[in-house]
C-alpha cells in the first residue's frame, strides 16, 4: 500500500498518523504538502488532524479550498482511499467529500480525552480487522466534534450503512453520557456512499503501540493496510 | 463598495456560545434576558461598483466560503 500524508500549515499529527501507516505497512507514507497537486500512485490519502490555517472562518474551511484539495477530489471519484481525522474530518466535511457540519462541542469546553468508539460496521476495507460491534478505546482531543446533519441526512446515512462509529459505554451502550461532544445519534466517523471515504473524530493513530498505553487503533491501520495490499 | 455579510447559525441548530453569553448577561444581573445567538460579520472591500452586482457577488461568497450552508444563513448588505 503507497499511502500519502497531507500537510496543512497548522496540522500538527502528521507524525502521529505516519507511525501508525508505518506500523502497520512496514513502510513510511510519503509526505504531501498543501501546495502539491499530484497524488498519482497513491492508494490511500490520509488528511491528519491540527488546525489547519488556525480554524479561522471555521474548521477546515480554509484547507478545503487549498490547492491540493482538487487532487483528493480527483483521488475519490476515481474510487480511491481517503481517511480524515479530526481536522482532516472537518475538512472532508468542508470539502464536500462528507456530508453534514461538525459544531463547537456542546458544553463549549475542548475535549482532551479517551473516549470508546462502536464499530458498527466490520466490513469496510477500514475496519475489517475489528468484530462487529466490537468497542475500542481512542484518544480524542477537539473542540469541534459535535456532528450535526438534517434530519433527512441523518436517516440516509443510517439507512445506506455509513454510520462506522458511534461513541459508547466501554461496554458498548450508545448513551447521552458516553457522547461527550454532544454529537447527533452519538456519530463519531462516516464513510462516503462507496465505503471509500472515510472520517472521524477521535484519534485511532495514537494508541498503535503498547508503549502508547495500548493497540485499541492498529487493527483500523492494519485492516486498510490488508485492503490495499498489492 | 463594501459588503457586508452576516453570518448566523440557523434556527433549530445549538448554539452553546449564545447560551453561555445569555447566562453570563443573566449573572451579570441584566434581567429580562431571553435567547442570544452569537453569529459573525465579515466585511469584504469589492471593486464593483454596481450594487446589484456587488450583492449577487457577495452572495455567491458566502455560499462558497464564508457560510456553511449546512448550519449556517447568511444575510449581505451592500454599503457604499
Amino acid at each position: 500500500m503507497k499511502a500519502g500524508i497531507v500537510v496543512f500549515p497548522g496540522i500538527n499529527r502528521e507524525r502521529d498518523m505516519a507511525i501508525a501507516l508505518e506500523r502497520s505497512a512496514g513502510h513510511a507514507p510519503r509526505m504531501v504538502w498543501h501546495r502539491e497537486s499530484d497524488l498519482s500512485g497513491l492508494d490511500l490519502v490520509v488528511i491528519p488532524g491540527g488546525f489547519s490555517y488556525g480554524d479561522y472562518l471555521r474548521c477546515g474551511a480554509m484547507a478545503a479550498q487549498s490547492p491540493i484539495m482538487g487532487a483528493i477530489r480527483a483521488h475519490a471519484a476515481r474510487g480511491g482511499h481517503v481517511l480524515g481525522v479530526c481536522n482532516g474530518f472537518q475538512i472532508l466535511i468542508e470539502a464536500g467529500l462528507l456530508p453534514g457540519a461538525l459544531l463547537r462541542n456542546q458544553g463549549l469546553r475542548f475535549l482532551a480525552m479517551d473516549c470508546h468508539l462502536k464499530v458498527e460496521r466490520a466490513d469496510t476495507d477500514f475496519t475489517r480487522h475489528y468484530q462487529q460491534g466490537e468497542v475500542f478505546r481512542a484518544p480524542m482531543a477537539h473542540g469541534d466534534g459535535n456532528y450535526f446533519a438534517a434530519p433527512e441526512t441523518l436517516d440516509r446515512l443510517e439507512g445506506e450503512g455509513r454510520v462506522i462509529f458511534r461513541y459508547a459505554t466501554p461496554t458498548g451502550e450508545i448513551t447521552p453520557e458516553a457522547n461527550r461532544n454532544g454529537s447527533q445519534r452519538n456519530i463519531a466517523g462516516i464513510a462516503s456512499e462507496n465505503l471509500r471515504v472515510l472520517g472521524l473524530m477521535p484519534h485511532p493513530e495514537d494508541l498503535v503501540d503498547p508503549l502508547m498505553g495500548g493497540e485499541d487503533g492498529k487493527p483500523l491501520f492494519d485492516s486498510i493496510c490488508a485492503a490495499l495490499a498489492a | 463598495m463594501k459588503a457586508v455579510v452576516t453570518v448566523m447559525l440557523k434556527n433549530g441548530v445549538l448554539d452553546p456560545q449564545g447560551k453561555a453569553i445569555g447566562q453570563a448577561l443573566s449573572g451579570l444581573g441584566f434581567d429580562g434576558v431571553g435567547e442570544v445567538r452569537a453569529g459573525k460579520v465579515i466585511e469584504v472591500e469589492l471593486a464593483e461598483t454596481d450594487p446589484a452586482k456587488a450583492q449577487a457577488a457577495a452572495e455567491e461568497m458566502a455560499r462558497k466560503l464564508l457560510a456553511n450552508t449546512v448550519i449556517e444563513s447568511f444575510k449581505v448588505e451592500i454599503a457604499a
